[in-house]
C-alpha cells in the first residue's frame, strides 16, 4: 500500500469518528465520567485533529542519504516495526486511543491494542469505524510477534508561580491544571510552588475557585465535575486527603464525599503543604490540590526536580530570564510558561525519569514506529 | 489562522475538487486538448494528491532550536513569505496550479495566480471552490508588496537506453517519456540515446510504436494524442519538423500536419539525429521523437550533459553498477532509472542550470516558500 494511501485512509477514519462525535462522547462521557461538554469539545475533537495530524505524516516519513567516507552510496530507510503491543489507560480512552494508533499505524505498523478494562466502550466502537473504512483492519494471525510496548505513565507534576506572575492567569491555569477531569490527569500540576510573597493571595483565590464548583451528573450541562472512574480510585483519594490531615497539611475546603451514592469527591484544596507529605510526593489522581511555599528560585527549582517523576511542570512569571533559566533547568518532558496543558499533535509528549518512555506525537512520536534500515553500497567512484 | 486549519482548508478543496473531477477533467480537455481519459485520470488524480500531501506538511514544517556557541538561546522560525507571485504554464494547467497552490499555502502565505491566457479555464473554477472553501480567498488590496516569483522552465531531457536494458520495456517507456502530453511536457525525453549494439532494434520498435499512435478527439476514449495546445505552437512544431529534414536527420515516420483541421502533428521520429542539429539542441515540445546512437557511458554522459538544460533524465539498464554510476553523472534535477515521467508530490522535481530554479513538490518545495527568521536570546547561563 502507497504510504499516502495509508494516509487517505487515517483520514478517512477521522471522518467517521467526526460523523459519530456526538455517539463517542456520549459513550465517553457514561463509561468514564467524564463531563459531556469536555468529552465533545476536548477529547473528541483531539482525537479527529491528531488523527488528521498522524494522516499527514504517513508519506512523509523520510529517511537520509548519508555522505560516508569512502566510496560508498549510504542511504536509511525508515521501515515499520511490525506488530506493535499498545496498552490504553482508562483516563482518555479515545485520545489514548489515538494517540497510539495514529502515529503507528502512519508509519506502517499492525497494532494490537488493549483498552482499560473500566473503559473499553469507545475503542470499541472506533474498531467497528476502522472496519467500516476497509483494509486496515487484519486478523491477527495465530503466532503474536510483538516487538514493542508503549506504556503511558504518571506524574506528580510542579508548577512554579512567580511573584511577578499575573496573578489571575496563573491561579485559573493552575486550578484546571489539577482539576481537569475530576483530577485524572497524568499531567495534573499536583504540587503547587507559590512565591512567598503572594501566597496567601493565591491560596484564597484558590479556594474561591475550587469552592464554585457543582458536581453532579457529567451528561448535565452546567456540571462542573463528574464522579471518579471507580471505587478503587475513590477509596485510595480519600485515603491520601486523611493522610494530608494527619500530616499536618491546612485542608482549606472540601476533604470528603460528596453526595451519597456515586463515586464523587468534593474539589479539595490543602495548603501549607510540605515536600515529605504523601499528598506531595504520590499521585493522587484526584480532586485534591496541594499549595506549597518557596522564598528562592534555586531552591525551588531543586524541590520541583526532586521527584521520582517528571512528566510535565508549569511556570508562572513575566520575568524573560526567569522564563528561559526554569525551564531549561526543570526535569519534566513538557514545559508550559504561562499556561498549562497546552496539548497538541504537533508537539511530542512524554516524561523525564519514571514518567515514561520516549515521545508521542509531534515528529518525534513518529520514530518509535520506525525501524531504521541503513544500505550501504559500494560503488565504483564517488563524485560528491 | 492554526496551522493545522490551513491545511484542513487544503483537504476541503482537495475534497471539492474531487467532486467536480468530471467536469473539471472535461474542462481541461476542452482548453488543452490533451486526452479526456487522461485529464481524469492523470491530471486530476497528481492534483488530488498534491493538495492533499501538502495539506498534511501545513503544520509539520519546524523551525529549529541550535547549540549557538556562547551563553545565547539560538532557534530558527519558519515565517510565510507573504505575498507570492505565481505564473503557471498551459501544458498541466490545473496541476501547475496545484503545485504552486499546495506548498504556498499550506507555508501562510498569499498567492497572486497569473494562469495560462492559452488555459485559464480550470484555474479560475478551482478560484470559485477556493471562495466555496471560505477564508482561503482574500482580495489583493490596492499596494502590491510581492516578494518572490518562482518560474517553471523547460528541458531537452536525456533518456538514455544502455544495451543491457529490458528492450520491450525501454521502447515503451521511451515512447511514452516522448509522446505523453503530446509532447507537450518540460521533461519530455526529447534525445534518446541509444547504445550502438541495440539502435538498430530500437530503431525498428520505435517507429513500429509511433505508427500504432491514435491521434483523434481527445474526448473519444481510445485516442492516445489530441491536438497542439493553440496554432503557435503547431506552426513552431512543424517549423522544428522541417529544419531536422533539412539537417539531415532520418525521417522514419510521420512529418506532417495529421489532419486537415485542428492543431494535429504525426507522431514523428527521427533516426540518426547528429547533437548539433536545431532538433537535438532546442526544445521542440511537439510529437517529435529525435534518436542518437552512442558507443560508450563515459561519451553519452557528456553528451547527455552537454545542455543549457537539466531538468530530467532517465538510464534503462539492468545493471546496478552503470545505474548508480550514471544517476550520480547525470547533471539533473531528476534521474529516472528503469522508468519516466514518476511523479509524486513527496519528491522534489526542479532543474538543473536554465531548466529552473529550486524545487518544487516533497519537503524542499516548501522552502521558496518560508522566511528563515533567527531568533538569538541572551541567557544568563547555558545548561546544555
Amino acid at each position: 500500500m502507497d504510504a499516502s494511501e495509508r494516509g487517505r485512509l487515517i483520514c478517512k477514519l477521522a471522518d467517521l469518528i467526526e460523523r459519530d462525535r456526538l455517539l463517542l462522547a456520549t459513550l465517553e462521557s457514561m463509561n468514564g465520567g467524564k463531563l459531556f461538554a469536555n468529552a465533545y469539545l476536548m477529547d473528541l475533537g483531539g482525537c479527529i485533529k491528531t488523527l488528521r495530524y498522524c494522516a499527514g505524516w504517513a508519506d512523509k516519513i523520510q529517511g537520509r542519504t548519508i555522505p560516508i567516507d569512502g566510496n560508498f552510496f549510504t542511504y536509511t530507510r525508515h521501515e515499520p516495526i511490525g506488530v506493535c503491543g499498545q496498552i490504553i489507560p482508562w483516563n482518555f480512552p479515545l485520545v489514548m486511543l489515538i494517540w497510539k494508533i495514529g502515529p503507528a499505524l502512519s508509519c506502517g505498523n499492525t497494532v494490537i491494542v488493549k483498552p482499560a478494562e473500566q473503559t473499553p466502550l469507545t475503542a470499541l466502537h472506533v474498531a467497528s469505524l476502522i472496519k467500516e473504512v476497509g483494509k486496515m483492519i487484519k486478523e491477527a494471525a495465530g503466532k503474536s510477534n510483538l516487538k514493542r510496548v508503549t506504556l503511558e505513565l504518571g506524574g506528580k507534576s510542579p508548577c512554579i508561580v512567580f511573584a511577578d506572575a499575573d496573578l489571575d492567569n496563573a491561579v485559573e491555569f493552575a486550578h484546571q491544571g489539577l482539576f481537569y477531569h475530576q483530577g485524572q490527569c497524568c499531567i495534573a500540576a499536583s504540587r503547587l510552588f507559590v512565591e512567598e510573597s503572594i501566597y496567601d493571595e493565591f491560596v484564597r483565590r484558590s479556594i474561591e475557585r475550587a469552592k464554585k464548583y457543582v458536581l453532579g451528573n457529567p451528561l448535565t450541562p452546567g456540571v462542573n465535575q463528574g464522579p471518579q472512574i471507580d471505587k478503587e480510585q475513590y477509596d485510595k483519594i480519600l485515603n491520601l486527603i486523611e493522610s494530608g490531615k494527619k500530616e499536618g497539611a491546612k485542608l482549606e475546603c472540601g476533604g470528603g464525599p460528596w453526595g451519597n451514592k456515586g463515586y464523587f469527591i468534593q474539589p479539595t484544596v490543602f495548603s501549607n503543604v510540605t515536600d515529605e507529605m504523601r499528598i506531595a510526593k504520590e499521585e493522587i489522581f484526584g480532586p485534591v490540590q496541594q499549595i506549597m511555599k518557596f522564598k528562592s528560585l534555586d531552591d525551588v527549582i531543586k524541590r520541583a526536580n526532586n521527584t521520582l517523576y517528571g512528566l510535565s511542570a508549569g511556570i508562572f512569571t513575566k520575568d524573560l530570564d526567569k522564563a528561559v533559566t526554569v525551564s531549561s533547568a526543570l526535569q519534566a518532558g513538557t514545559v508550559w510558561v504561562n499556561c498549562y496543558s497546552v496539548v497538541s499533535a504537533q508537539c511530542p509528549f512524554g516524561g523525564f525519569k519514571m514518567s515514561g518512555n520516549g515521545r508521542e506525537l509531534g515528529e518525534y512520536g513518529f520514530h518509535e514506529y520506525t525501524e531504521v534500515k541503513t544500505v550501504t553500497m559500494k560503488i565504483s567512484q564517488k563524485n560528491s | 489562522m492554526n496551522a493545522s486549519d490551513r491545511g484542513q482548508l487544503l483537504n476541503r478543496l482537495a475534497d471539492l475538487i474531487e467532486r467536480d473531477r468530471t467536469y473539471l477533467a472535461a474542462l481541461e480537455t476542452l482548453d488543452n486538448g490533451k486526452p479526456y481519459v487522461i485529464s481524469y485520470l492523470v491530471d486530476l488524480d497528481l492534483v488530488l494528491r498534491c493538495l492533499r500531501y501538502y495539506a498534511g506538511w501545513a503544520d509539520k514544517y519546524h523551525g529549529k532550536t541550535i547549540p549557538i556557541d556562547g551563553d545565547f538561546f539560538s532557534y530558527t522560525r519558519h515565517e510565510p513569505v507573504g505575498v507570492c507571485g505565481q505564473i503557471i504554464p498551459w501544458n498541466f494547467p490545473l496541476l501547475m496550479q496545484a503545485w504552486k497552490l499546495g506548498p504556498a499555502l499550506a507555508t501562510g502565505n498569499v498567492v497572486v495566480m497569473k494562469v495560462a491566457e492559452q488555459t485559464p479555464l480550470t484555474a479560475l473554477y478551482v478560484a470559485n471552490l477556493i471562495k466555496e472553501v471560505g477564508h482561503l480567498i482574500q482580495v489583493a488590496a490596492g499596494s502590491s508588496n510581492l516578494k518572490r516569483v518562482t518560474l517553471e522552465l523547460g528541458g531537452k531531457s536525456p533518456n538514455i537506453i544502455m544495451s543491457d536494458a529490458d528492450m520491450d520495456w525501454a521502447v515503451e517507456q521511451a515512447h511514452f517519456a516522448l509522446f505523453f502530453n503530446q509532447g507537450q511536457c518540460c521533461c519530455a525525453g526529447s534525445r534518446t540515446f541509444v547504445q550502438e549494439d541495440v539502435y538498430a532494434e530500437f530503431l525498428e520498435r520505435s517507429v513500429a510504436r509511433a505508427k500504432s499512435r491514435v491521434v483523434g478527439n481527445p474526448f473519444d476514449s481510445q485516442t492516445e494524442q489530441g491536438p497542439q495546445v493553440d496554432e503557435m505552437q503547431f506552426k513552431k512544431i512543424l517549423g522544428y519538423i522541417q529544419s531536422g529534414k533539412q539537417e539531415g536527420a532520418k525521417l522514419l515516420c510521420g512529418g506532417g500536419a495529421a489532419a486537415d483541421r485542428g492543431y494535429f502533428i504525426q507522431p514523428t521520429v527521427f533516426g540518426d539525429v547528429q547533437d548539433g542539429m536545431t532538433i537535438a539542441k532546442e526544445e521542440i515540445f511537439g510529437p517529435v521523437m529525435q534518436i542518437l546512437k552512442f558507443k560508450t557511458i563515459e561519451e553519452v554522459i557528456a553528451r547527455a550533459n552537454n545542455s543549457k538544460y537539466g531538468l530530467a533524465a532517465a538510464v534503462f539498464t539492468k545493471d546496478l553498477d552503470k545505474a548508480n554510476y550514471l544517476s550520480q553523472a547525470l547533471q539533473a534535477g531528476t534521474v529516472w532509472i528503469n522508468c519516466y515521467d514518476v511523479f509524486g508530490a513527496q519528491s522534489p522535481f526542479g532543474g538543473y542550470k536554465m531548466s529552473g530554479s529550486g524545487r518544487e513538490l516533497g519537503e524542499y518545495g516548501l522552502q521558496a516558500y518560508t522566511e528563515v527568521k533567527t531568533v538569538t536570546v541572551k541567557v544568563p547561563q547555558k545548561n546544555s
